[in-house]
Order: C-alpha cells, then sequence, then structure tokens
C-alpha cells in the first residue's frame, strides 16, 4: 500500500519528465481533491458540533437573544441523567431499535436468499419490493395514520377481515399498547428491502465454487447453508443492521408524522422529545446537552459494533 | 466449467421462492396502491366505510393539489359560469379556484435542492474518494472514520447550531443553505462508495496514460472518470434518495421560499379535516421522479451495494 | 460586456429607485392560520388592495403546524411575514424578545383608542406585560371554545321520551358540565336513523395545543386558577387543587365514555369532521367555526344550535382568538400599519363580522341587532364576558408542551392519577419558571 505504482513509476522516471508527467504533484492534488470535502464537513458538521458542546454546558436560549447567557455547568447533563421521562424516551427508542432490525434482518434476509434463486423475473420482482424506500419518511407516517384509522383505513379493515372483528374494535395509533408497534409495522414496511438489497449483496459475492466443494465432499444442503451462506453474508448482514440501527435511533420524521409521540409518551422517541426541547421549548443550552448525549451513545455502541464487524470479516 | 452448476437451484426451488417473493412483494404494494389509488377517489370516496376498491375515478384530488379554492355565494356562482373542467369539478361543492396552491413551488424547490445537492456530492466525493484511493494522505484512515462519523449525527443534533449559523449568515430559508447542508449530510456516503469503486479500476490504465504524456488532471478525467460511472450512478441513487426525501432539517430550517415538499404534503387539509385524495396525489407525484431515476438505472443499484459496502 | 454591464447598472440603481418609493405600492404578506376566517379576511383585504394600491400575500398555516412554524419563523428573524396574525399566547414572547413592534406611539398618532374594542380582548391578545397599556398588537378576531349539538336530534320526540325515561329530565341544553357528560352518555353508541352514533366529540389532540384547549374548558369551570395570587407564580393548591382534580377526572371520563372510536388525537379540524359526517350529537370547537358550520347543508342550518361552555362551579370559557401585529423584522412596517390602521376602522370591523370573522369592535360588538344577527352572536357575547388564557408568558411554549404531556398521559394514555398529573405539572411549570428567574 505505502509505495503506490506510480510512485514506482516516478522513481524511474528522470525528476524533468516526472514533473511534465505529473502536472501538478500528486500531494497537491491530493489536498485540492479532499479539501473541498475536509471543508465542507468542518463548516457544517464539525463546528456546529463543537458549537453545541459547548452550548451544553450553558443556560442559552436561541429564542432569547437579549438573555444573558450563563455558564452552568453540568447541570444540563445532570438533568437529562436524572429524569426519569427521558428514561421512558429512551425506553421507547430501543423497543423501536430493536423490533424494527429484528423484523427486518428475518424479512430482509429470507427475500434474499429467496430472490437469489433466481427464478424467472426476479429482477422486476426485486426492483417492485424495492419501491417504499424510496419514499418520503414524513409522507409514509402521513399516508399511514390514514391507512391506520379504526374505520376508514384500509389497515384495520384487512386485520378485522382477517380475524373476524369489527375494524374499529382496535386503534393502532391510539393505543397505548398498540402504538409502540404501529410504527414498527410501517418502518418494517418501509426498510426492509434495504436490508434484503444488501443481504443480496452479500449472497452474490459468494464464489459458486465453494458450494461445489462443499457438494463434493458431500456436505448436506442444510449444513452448506450454516457453514458457507450464512457466514459469508454476516458482515453484510451486520453492515445492514449498522446502518439501520443509525438510522432508527437518529429516528424522526417517520414517527412525528404518524403518531406525534402519542398517545401519551409512548412512542416519543429520542429525537422527538429533542425536537420539543430544541424547537419548540427552544430550551437550546439544554437540548445540546441532550443531542451529545445522544451522540455519544450511538457512537459508542457503532464503535463497539464496527469493532466486532471487523473481527467478524476477519474471520 | 461444467455444464450442470451445484449451485443451480431446481425447477421446483425456483418455483417455491418465486412464489414467496412474489407474495410479499403483492403485499408491500398493498400501501403503494392505495396512495396511487386515493389520489384518483374524491373526497367522499376516500373516507367510505368500508374502504372502497372500485370507484369511479377523478382528478378532483389532483385539482385541489393544485389550486386554493374558496366557497362563494349562489348569485357569484351564478353569474360566472365555469370556463374550465377543472373549475366545474371544484364547483360541485359551491366553490371556485382563486390561485395556484404552493405545491408546484415547493415540488421545484425540491428539485433544485434534491439533484443540486446530488450534483455537488458527487462531484466532491469523487475528487475526495480518487485522492483517499490513489494518493498517500496523512491519517489517512482517521480522516476515512472522521468522514463516516459525520453520519452518526442525529439531525436534530446538529440543527440547533446549524439553525444559529444559518441565521447569522443570512442561509436560513435559502436553496444554498440547504444545498450545502445536504452534501454535507450526503457526502460521507459518497465517499465511501465511491472510493470502493474507484480501489477497483486497475492503477495500469491511469500508469498507462501518465506515460502516454497525459498530466494527472487528464488521467482522472479521460480515463478513471469514464470507468466508474457504475459507481457514480449507483451513489447518485441514494443522494438523491436521501435529498428528495428529508424532513427534519426541512421543517426546522426552511418556511417560505426554500421550503421542499415533504414537510408541505403531510399540511394539505381540505374542508374539514386533511385532503387525503390531494395527499395522495402530491405523494403520488413526488414519488416518480425518484422512482424513474432508479427504476431506469435499478442495474448499477445492486452492483453499486455490491462494491461499495464491503470493502475491506 | 461593457453594455451589459450598464444595462445591468441600470436596472440596480431602478431598483433602488423603487426601493426608495416604497411607500407607494408594497407587497404585503400576511400569516395566519388556514381556516375558514382567513378565507374571509382575504375576501376583506380586496378593499385594502383597491383603497391603498399595496398587494396583500397571505401565507395560511394549518393549525397544527401553525405555532411550530410561525415561532421558527420569528426567532430565526425571518421576513416571510410583515403581518402576523399570532395567537395570544405569543404576545409575551413577541414583546419581549422583538418580534413584535409596539404600536402605543401609532395608535396615539392615528387615533385609534383602544377603548374602542372590547376589554376582554384587548387584555388578552394586545397587552405585555398583561393588563399595562402597552400593546403590542391590535385585537383581530375574537374566539373562545364553545359548543354545538344536533338541534334535530335534541327536539325528536322519539329521542326526548326515550331520554326522560332513561334520566327524568327534559333533554335541553346542558346547563352545567355534568349535564352535558349526561346526555353524552346518553347518545353514546344509540341507533339513530339506522347508523351508530356517539356522545360528543372533544380535543384530545397531543402534538401542537389540542388537549390543553379542550380540558381547561372543564378545569375553568370547576374554578381552575394557575396561581394563588395573580402573578406570584405560586401555583401548589391551584393548580392541583381539589377543584382540579375533580375537573380532569371529569374529562377524562367524559373521554372515555363519550368520544367516537379513534379521536385518540383530535382537534378543531377531526371534531368538525365528527359532527359533519354525524357520528356526535354534541362537539367542542372555536365560535371561528361557527359561521361555517350553521352553512353546511347537512348538518347545518335548522339542524344544529350552539350553546356557551356550560358551568360547573362558575361560568368561564376557553379563550381563543388572535391580535393582529406588525412583525419587526419585515421591511414594510410603514405599509404594515398602514393596513391596521385600514383595519381598525368600524365599517371595516363591520363588514369583517358579516363576513365570518369575530370582530372585536365595540361599534359591531355594541351596535343594534347584533345579538340576532346570527344565531351564536349572543351565546359569542356571554362567552367572551368569562374567558380564561393560558399562561401568556415569553416561556408560554414551555409551559403549554408540559401541560400537553401531563394532560395526554393522563386522559388518553391512561398513566398515573389526576392529582399525579396536576402534581407533575407543576413541577415542571416550577421548573420552566425557575430558569426564567421568576422563581
Amino acid at each position: 500500500m505505502t509505495d503506490t505504482a506510480i510512485d514506482k513509476i516516478a522513481q524511474r522516471t528522470p525528476a524533468r519528465v516526472a514533473r511534465k508527467v505529473r502536472g501538478l504533484s500528486d500531494r497537491a492534488i491530493a489536498w485540492l481533491f479532499v479539501g473541498p470535502t475536509i471543508f465542507l464537513l468542518l463548516a457544517i458538521n464539525i463546528f456546529p458540533l463543537i458549537w453545541t458542546i459547548y452550548l451544553s454546558f450553558t443556560n442559552f436560549r436561541a429564542n432569547r437573544p437579549n438573555r444573558e447567557v450563563e455558564w452552568v455547568g453540568l447541570r444540563n447533563y445532570e438533568r437529562i441523567l436524572t429524569d426519569s421521562d427521558i428514561w421512558l424516551n429512551m425506553q421507547a427508542t430501543a423497543h423501536f431499535l430493536f423490533w424494527t432490525i429484528f423484523f427486518q434482518v428475518l424479512i430482509g434476509f429470507a427475500l434474499a436468499y429467496l430472490i437469489n434463486k433466481k427464478f424467472r423475473g426476479n429482477d422486476l420482482w426485486t426492483t417492485i419490493i424495492v419501491l417504499p424506500m424510496m419514499l418520503s419518511p414524513a409522507v409514509v407516517g402521513n399516508f399511514w395514520t390514514f391507512l391506520y384509522q379504526p374505520q376508514i383505513g384500509l389497515f384495520n379493515y384487512i386485520v378485522a377481515f382477517f380475524i373476524g372483528a369489527d375494524p374499529s374494535s382496535f386503534e393502532m395509533i391510539g393505543s397505548v399498547t398498540l402504538a409502540p408497534w404501529a410504527i414498527v409495522i410501517v418502518d418494517t414496511w418501509m426498510w426492509t428491502p434495504f436490508v434484503m438489497l444488501i443481504c443480496l449483496a452479500g449472497l452474490r459475492s459468494i464464489p459458486d465454487y465453494i458450494y461445489e466443494a462443499a457438494e463434493i465432499d458431500r456436505a448436506s444442503k442444510w449444513r452448506q447453508f450454516w457453514t458457507i451462506t450464512v457466514p459469508m453474508v454476516l458482515p453484510f448482514l451486520m453492515l445492514a443492521v449498522l446502518f439501520r440501527g443509525i438510522e432508527n435511533f437518529k429516528m424522526f420524521d417517520l414517527v412525528v408524522q404518524l403518531t406525534g409521540g402519542g398517545p401519551g409518551s409512548i412512542t416519543e422517541l429520542a429525537s422527538i422529545n429533542l425536537k420539543r426541547e430544541a424547537f419548540e421549548k427552544w430550551r437550546t443550552g439544554y437540548s445540546s446537552a441532550y443531542a451529545i448525549i445522544l451522540f455519544v451513545t450511538v457512537f459508542g455502541l457503532a464503535s463497539i459494533y464496527v469493532k466486532a464487524l471487523n473481527k467478524v470479516k476477519e474471520r | 466449467m461444467s455444464a450442470y452448476s451445484v449451485n443451480e437451484p431446481s425447477g421446483r426451488q425456483k418455483w417455491i421462492a418465486g412464489t414467496l417473493v412474489i407474495a410479499y412483494a403483492l403485499i408491500t404494494m398493498v400501501p403503494l396502491v392505495w396512495i396511487v389509488a386515493t389520489g384518483f377517489k374524491s373526497p367522499a370516496d376516500a373516507i367510505s366505510y368500508p374502504p372502497k376498491v372500485l370507484f369511479e375515478p377523478t382528478l378532483e384530488g389532483y385539482v385541489n393539489l393544485f389550486t386554493t379554492r374558496t366557497r362563494q355565494t349562489e348569485d357569484y356562482l351564478a353569474a360566472n359560469p365555469p370556463q374550465t373542467w377543472y373549475e366545474e369539478i371544484v364547483r360541485q361543492y359551491d366553490m371556485v379556484i382563486v390561485g395556484p396552491s404552493r405545491y408546484g413551488e415547493r415540488f421545484l424547490n425540491s428539485i433544485i435542492i434534491g439533484f443540486g445537492s446530488t450534483f455537488l456530492s458527487i462531484f466532491l466525493g469523487v475528487l475526495a474518494a480518487y485522492a483517499f484511493s490513489r494518493f498517500r494522505i496523512p491519517l489517512k484512515d482517521d480522516l476515512l472514520f472522521f468522514i463516516l462519523s459525520t453520519r452518526m449525527m442525529p439531525p436534530i443534533a446538529v440543527a440547533i447550531p446549524i439553525f444559529l449559523m444559518y441565521r447569522q449568515l443570512g442561509l436560513s430559508d435559502t436553496h444554498l443553505g440547504m444545498i450545502l447542508l445536504y452534501t454535507a449530510v450526503n457526502i460521507s456516503l459518497a465517499v465511501w462508495l465511491l472510493k470502493g469503486f474507484i480501489d477497483e479500476i486497475p492503477r495500469e490504465y491511469e500508469e498507462a496514460a501518465l506515460i502516454d504524456g497525459y498530466t494527472r488532471f487528464q488521467a482522472f478525467y479521460k480515463v478513471v472518470l469514464p470507468q466508474a460511472t457504475t459507481g457514480i450512478v449507483a451513489t447518485a441513487i441514494f443522494c438523491l434518495i436521501f435529498s428528495w426525501n428529508e424532513y427534519a432539517f426541512a421543517v426546522l430550517l426552511t418556511s417560505g421560499t426554500a421550503q421542499t415538499a415533504p414537510p408541505f404534503i403531510p399540511t394539505i387539509i381540505g374542508v374539514g379535516g386533511q385532503d387525503w385524495p390531494a395527499v395522495a396525489a402530491g405523494a403520488t407525484l413526488f414519488l416518480l421522479p425518484v422512482m424513474i431515476f432508479t427504476v431506469a438505472l435499478r442495474k448499477h443499484l445492486l452492483r453499486g451495494i455490491t462494491f461499495g459496502a464491503v470493502r475491506k | 460586456m461593457i453594455k451589459r454591464a450598464l444595462l445591468m447598472a441600470t436596472a440596480m440603481s431602478t431598483a433602488g429607485l423603487m426601493g426608495a418609493n416604497a411607500a407607494q405600492a408594497e407587497e404585503l404578506t400576511l400569516c395566519w392560520a388556514a381556516w375558514d376566517p382567513a378565507n374571509a379576511l382575504v375576501e376583506l383585504s380586496k378593499e385594502f388592495e383597491a383603497e391603498s394600491g399595496h398587494t396583500m400575500n397571505f401565507e395560511f398555516v394549518p393549525w397544527p403546524n401553525f405555532a411550530d412554524r410561525m415561532l421558527n419563523e420569528l426567532n430565526s428573524g425571518g421576513k416571510l411575514c410583515d403581518l402576523l396574525i399570532g395567537d395570544s399566547q405569543w404576545i409575551g414572547g413577541g414583546a419581549e424578545n422583538g418580534h413584535y413592534v409596539k404600536l402605543n406611539d401609532f395608535f396615539d398618532a392615528e387615533g385609534i383608542s383602544m377603548d374602542d374594542f372590547a376589554p376582554a380582548t384587548v387584555y388578552a391578545y394586545s397587552t405585555w406585560p398583561k393588563g399595562s397599556p402597552n400593546y403590542y398588537a391590535l385585537p383581530a378576531m375574537g374566539d373562545a371554545n364553545g359548543w354545538f349539538y344536533r338541534k334535530d336530534w335534541f327536539e325528536n320526540e322519539d329521542i326526548r321520551a326515550a331520554y326522560m325515561e332513561e334520566t327524568g329530565q327534559e333533554l335541553r341544553e346542558p346547563q352545567s358540565q355534568m349535564e352535558l357528560m349526561q346526555i353524552a352518555k346518553f347518545f353514546q353508541e344509540r341507533e339513530i336513523d339506522g347508523q351508530t352514533r356517539y356522545g360528543v366529540s372533544i380535543f384530545t389532540e397531543r402534538g401542537s395545543e389540542g388537549i390543553t384547549m379542550g380540558a381547561t374548558g372543564a378545569l375553568y369551570a370547576w374554578g381552575f386558577k394557575y396561581e394563588n395570587e395573580p402573578g406570584s407564580y405560586d401555583m401548589a393548591g391551584a393548580v392541583n387543587s381539589p377543584e382540579a382534580v375533580e375537573a380532569l377526572e371529569f374529562y377524562k371520563e367524559l373521554y372515555e365514555c363519550c368520544t367516537p372510536p379513534g379521536y385518540t388525537d383530535a382537534y378543531m379540524e377531526q371534531s368538525l369532521d365528527a359532527f359533519k359526517s354525524g357520528q356526535v350529537a354534541m362537539a367542542m370547537n372555536w365560535f371561528a367555526f361557527f359561521p361555517g358550520l350553521y352553512a353546511d347543508p347537512n348538518t347545518g342550518g335548522d339542524k344544529i344550535d350552539f350553546f356557551v361552555n356550560p358551568p360547573q362551579n362558575v361560568a368561564a370559557s376557553t379563550l381563543g382568538g388572535q391580535g393582529i401585529s406588525v412583525v419587526a423584522y419585515s421591511d414594510k412596517q410603514d405599509a404594515a400599519l398602514e393596513y391596521i390602521k385600514w383595519f381598525a376602522q368600524p365599517e371595516v370591523q363591520a363588514k369583517w363580522w358579516e363576513l365570518g370573522g369575530y370582530s372585536a369592535h365595540n361599534s359591531v360588538l355594541q351596535g343594534d341587532g347584533f345579538e340576532e344577527s346570527a344565531p351564536f352572536a349572543g351565546d359569542f357575547l356571554v362567552a367572551m364576558d368569562g374567558v380564561q388564557d393560558f399562561w401568556q408568558e415569553p416561556a408560554y411554549a414551555e409551559l403549554l408542551l408540559a401541560m400537553q404531556k401531563r394532560l395526554h398521559d393522563y386522559i388518553v394514555a391512561d398513566q398515573g392519577t389526576a392529582q399525579e398529573a396536576l402534581d407533575k405539572l407543576i413541577e415542571d411549570w416550577t421548573e420552566v419558571f425557575e430558569d426564567e428567574g421568576k422563581l
């Protein structure tokens, strides 16, 4: 990796020619190419992040430019971590995160496995299955409130038809017990295709000769599935889990449109609560601390996870 | 290579797999079909109980989507007979069209911001990916991880200082502000995906070009870029899907001039509650560009994931 | 090249000149919620356009997003709105954060007197600090939460007989909150004309202000107070008084016993919907919608009648309504003030009421025949006599969000007791006022 072919060629060529060959020096080109990206990220990601960290130690309010800003130390963090309501938000987030990933991995992998059987027209059906993830999550959330309406909604009607109950006898987004599942269902509907696509990529990356070798060793299909297919797809699957995990930890648009966090605060995910604190209550300092706590959580979990992923890949 | 591959599923396996996949596809299509169908229903049909599967199609939803209407007195209605087919539709409810709705503007904003930021993400992403792939850059791995980690931030978390910063710079509610913001969000993905693709292109091509007297720029432009088309297209699809559909930043940072369609569509209301046919019509039209883009380029999509996702 | 540059320069200087003569013709943008009265205002404003030469644009935002969107706009110093008809509770923030232009000098110069407007509306929509003669808005739209019912059902002999049999009382407009619940229970799941009907539709919305606006109707009627002493922020014993607990338990029971299925997140639109589709016998909503309800071809006319929020311990209604303010970030404040001056004229106010807006001008409210001018006009006067509003503090949004959460947790999500909900509410509010430095 250290000595690129370019460098080798450069070493062999006389300096005068080399300069002509390269035009600008490689180093200059490298910085020219990477620079804008780094600059953009510094300006729109890192600078705001540092600012957020600063604000998290103050009592600043963005809607009160005239008020004096006080340094409050760790008080914001203390208040958040000791607030029992916020722990309820975290539980709601964990429930959502766990079950969406569970169902999406299960269904997504099964679909990819079946599509990889290369039946006729599998391309067309793959494209159709992928369609829901192209919709806007906010629009999806909004429209599903319509599908979930107890009397006129299609969802209730279909479910009622199969279980033989009255469609208006249950409310998906109004009931305390069903609402957490209502958001899981919609997210699973929308994002299973994403997991499926990545699994499919994994399955297609397994060379045929491995199976052929297994066949020669008379390994059963069942054994082949567990000793070849699953381990080979696992890194891909874990990557899909990482992507979905990060996305759903941040989940805002779909759920805020679907339930608005209700009933009560049953489906109020961390991001929804954060938005209320930051942009409705305008407790900027407090919500900055909240944001940092969330970010550190995602970052920490993701780092541990990426380490595990790398181990799996090395095997 | 033998003619018979052990990995080739039997006919029965294929049949079972096909049936299951098609069954899933049909179920997953129901909400989508319902959206499209609702767009062609009258408001009364849309909220009928039980839900109507068969109905008389009408363009009311689309007319309502694109117009603002107001109730008028009988005298006024009698004195001004409707001139066009869409006015006639509105007249059923003793209403008249008073002007266009904001949907057109919002849609145009989505196109400007969605495609603008996709273009910019790809442009910057290709450059950075090429540099990361080909040059020795100090702290390369750290930089790459840094770029990826920016995607882990909840949008709401950075939204606070971005809101403050944009307020200072006058970038609130501007197209430029939103394009830069979406580019910043997308670029991590773009760099990672594109680096995977460019790694795949053999260096020998460029080396040959350099020896032929091309400069680095020329080699990059004339040799590497054409080879990376598939990767660029796949990455563009992902960037577009994100920036086209983004909601949280749009709702927080835009209001009048630069607001995109996703925050707008859920706020379409009619007489007494949400105007579901108009919402559905808006959602359908809004899906079309991304869908066409993706379906037309679908061959690249899967390859895109294959190459970009897991590269050691 | 040079030619083009010259053209550009000319164009730019012309534009500059236009700017200097701005008083001639401006494009003004007025922001408000998207609802029936807004359409009436568009109609009314045509006269202003004709008189002044300015053009009016309108930005109407649906209620569920209205506060969110407009407060965000104000906080980001946006220039979208020149005129804003903002909710009554925003006045504290609008004044203290400098979003609204103070109107005292303008009123003095133009001879507009706040004495010409109903005192309750001036107090609620215009003044900050509350009750002081510092005006940041002109009362634009008086409003309160009221009720309406299916008059045709209430007058139906069979239904009346059935009600008499069940309760031993005459079926009539409820005279108390408890009677309202009794009637609602009577109608719940009753078959009328072959369809299942329900008792009432009430506000239960979580996202903006719905459930608070609904439940305070009961709270105020039971004698709820925010503070022991006005201005003291001393809430323990007032906010969680036995009466308040009783009122909250009442609202929860009303929600559980007598609303149609699925009305777990209902606000104005859903309440209208339930009534217009014939699902409910009674419904609560803002007076602003009453002209539209009365005009409805299916459930309006002689099928509908209206009543003021029934008293329990005291007579009181939840205040709605808005004042019109000039946004401090606007570049066209002069033209915007011109609009307010025009709007404050008695003739315009009379036309405003005629078109379906609720004028707060005394010349209209006390004018001959006002009470007979619409079936709800008399009720409106009664309601406006006993209105109470939520906190109008600059921190109102925080106070409101806390109440939304506590109420929805208790009433809809069925968690904890009324006492606990109100106790927690005091904790939340205390925290807010401590942050504000007021406690």
